[in-house]
């Protein structure tokens, strides 16, 4: 009996042996490639911690946790994160009170309302709003928002974190439009029409049985844009100061986590002193920060999981 | 008596239902109102920059280096270095990111190793870019002495762009019917050969959308690379990585330093002289303007592909 030859298709006779080892082979690679993105997780965790411990052996971490000053470059330093940590929350916070509103209104009309042709171009459209590079943002909020704000608000600094924040804002706000949206959409039709079959307009059916039926998804959009927003560096770097400044106040200057990192960045410390450390510390606050989100957006969408 | 408190009870429902149908039409201007405005910021964003920028959107300032004198300086650069930078993302992310999508998508068992690399890749999408900055810094600046360099830069974003590839490489992957996969397989070619002669190029179209939006990301990401030190004021151009005699290309490049044109264009907005300001709106004219292009391609494929093949 003659052994079967299989041909590929570039006509090279290949042996069915050969073609399995080749195959065990590809796989492993392929394997490897994937496998990156968990060694890149695990050298952020490692260059991190590493990289902040020389700190943290200066600096204790309860000094570090509750000093409400954070000038690192002085010379007398206090390096508590608090200030940064504030400035963070209060861009986010007013960066959240723009997306999250625009964000659901635009998910739920694109879901509920539009027609399908203006869905599908406007769709791409918004997702541009996410693409600008973000120093074109910050040059937005620094050269046209803050300008409009002053005249609204007399006395507003030319650096502050309700310029950055808003700016921040609709940057998000395709994120959590978007995947929202998707979320929307996934609620079965069946549910809308047994709404519409009890009398119920389209306004109700969107918020009483679309909304509560994809409120994971939802959930998940927020998160995203939470983290979007905690992580931006740019638009708070060129328009909200860079001086850490512990305040509630969104009109005020402030520095935020990662603004400071960028000031370090430019400057030019040495890299074996406590300044430079210092950016990995407030990075690996930064990471923690994000992953706390997640994890609380994670629980949250499991909760509020549907299952049709 | 009766019939009176039927027609008022009557009357009510009627009013009731005109003022929720009032409140459908309200939501719905309101929507589009928000909607609008949103797309229209995106608009007034580029027309300000354009005319802004306008007296130095010329020849000049795409060929000169950057200066003190804000009105000779230019991007020129900044531009070759973007352009490079592109490249060395592009050849990392593109081989890495489509494998690991295949992996993922055709080959992954069900096991812990895979819901792992799953979690990864979801979890990365959500990391602050600056991070990625710290870990290149700490990583490729200091760990593989690559310095303030070209190959730095290009990893430092391939990674950041790497699940932007991945979720599209995967989306795209999947958008291909078993039946395609079962034929093949049916006619006994190996897993890998499905993969590669049949699956991959039917996904050709999503593949390219997904890299060229996750360069578009990189393009305009700036916080990474001034946590790895890109230096703004450069005023040589790198080695050329085209030779006139053989190999006809080099690599020298890749070690030189450079800047970009975010870098640049931060540079300029973060200065106090009005006068840079206009070379930073010139700047941000055409960053812009290449990120909404590269979009607009990404879109285009997309489409082209899409109405291309019918299963």
């Amino acid at each position: 009996m003659t052994e079967l030859v299989a041909v590929s298709p570039t006509g090279t006779p290949a042996g069915l042996k050969f073609r399995k080892a080749r195959d065990r082979f590809i796989e492993a690679g392929l394997l490897l490639a994937a496998l990156v993105a968990v060694f890149t997780t695990l050298a952020i965790v490692i260059v991190l911690v590493v990289e902040s411990l020389p700190f943290f052996r200066v600096v204790s971490i309860v000094d570090f946790l509750t000093d409400t000053m954070w000038i690192p470059l002085f010379a007398e330093p206090r390096y508590g994160i608090l200030p940064l940590v504030a400035g963070t929350l209060v861009t986010t916070l007013v960066a959240l009170a723009v997306a999250i509103p625009a964000g659901t209104i635009i998910a739920i009309y694109l879901s509920e309302f539009a027609p399908y042709k203006l869905r599908e171009t406007i769709k791409p459209a918004l997702e541009l709003l996410g693409a600008v590079p973000t120093v074109v943002y910050g040059y937005f909020a620094l050269m046209i928002v803050t300008p409009f704000l002053q005249k609204l608000i007399p006395g507003l600094p030319g650096f502050n974190m309700l310029s950055a924040g808003l700016v921040i804002g609709i940057m998000i706000i395709p994120y959590v439009a978007s995947v929202s949206e998707d979320a929307m959409r996934a609620v079965p039709n069946f549910m809308r029409e047994g709404s519409y079959a009890m009398g119920a307009t389209r306004f109700q059916t969107a918020t009483r049985v679309v909304v509560p039926g994809a409120l994971s998804g939802i959930a998940a959009a927020y998160i995203l844009g939470i983290s979007r927003a905690v992580g931006e560096t740019m638009v708070v770097a060129i328009a909200a100061g860079l001086q850490p400044n512990l305040t509630w106040d969104p009109t005020e200057p402030a520095a935020t986590i990662t603004a400071f990192i960028v000031q370090v960045s430019l400057g030019d410390l040495p890299h074996d002193s406590i300044g430079y450390q210092s950016i990995f510390a407030a990075g690996l606050v930064l990471m923690l920060m994000t992953l706390v989100f997640n994890i609380a957006g994670f629980s949250l969408t499991r909760k509020f999981r549907e299952t049709y | 008596m009766h019939a009176t408190t039927a027609e008022a009870s009557l009357q009510q429902i009627r009013a009731d239902v005109n003022r929720r149908k009032i409140l459908d039409q309200v939501f719905v201007i309101v929507g589009m109102l928000i909607m609008f405005s949103a797309l229209l910021v995106l608009v007034i964003l580029f027309l300000d920059l354009v005319r802004e920028g306008a007296p130095r959107l010329n020849w000049d300032f795409l060929t000169s280096f950057p200066s003190r004198k804000a009105e000779r300086a230019g991007i020129l650069s900044a531009w070759v270095g973007t352009s490079l930078i592109m490249l060395t993302t592009a050849t990392v992310s593109m081989p890495i990111g489509v494998a690991a999508a295949i992996y993922l998508e055709e080959y992954a068992p069900k096991n812990w190793m895979t819901a792992i690399i799953e979690i990864n890749v979801t979890n990365l999408a959500g990391v602050p870019s600056i991070i990625y900055g710290l870990l290149a810094l700490g990583l490729f600046v200091y760990q593989f002495n690559l310095g303030q360099s070209i190959a730095a830069a290009g990893l430092t974003l391939s990674l950041l762009i790497l699940p932007i590839v991945i979720v599209a490489t995967r989306e795209s992957l999947r958008a291909v019917p078993r039946a395609i996969r079962e034929a093949a397989y049916a006619l006994g070619a190996t897993r890998w050969e499905v993969t590669a002669h049949h699956v991959l190029p039917y996904s050709t179209g999503g593949i390219l959308t997904g890299m060229i939006i996750g360069l578009s990301r990189a393009i305009g990401e700036t916080a990474p690379l001034i946590t790895i030190g890109a230096l703004s004021f450069i005023a040589f151009l790198p080695e050329s990585p085209f030779k006139g005699e053989f190999p006809f290309f080099s690599f020298a490049w890749l070690k030189e330093a450079y800047t970009a044109m975010p870098i640049q264009m931060f540079n300029w907005v973060s200065r106090p002289d009005p006068a840079f300001q206009v070379n930073a709106a010139a700047a941000g004219a055409i960053l812009l303007g290449m990120t909404l292009l590269m979009n607009g391609v990404a879109i285009y494929v997309r489409y082209r592909f899409r109405k291309r093949i019918n299963w």
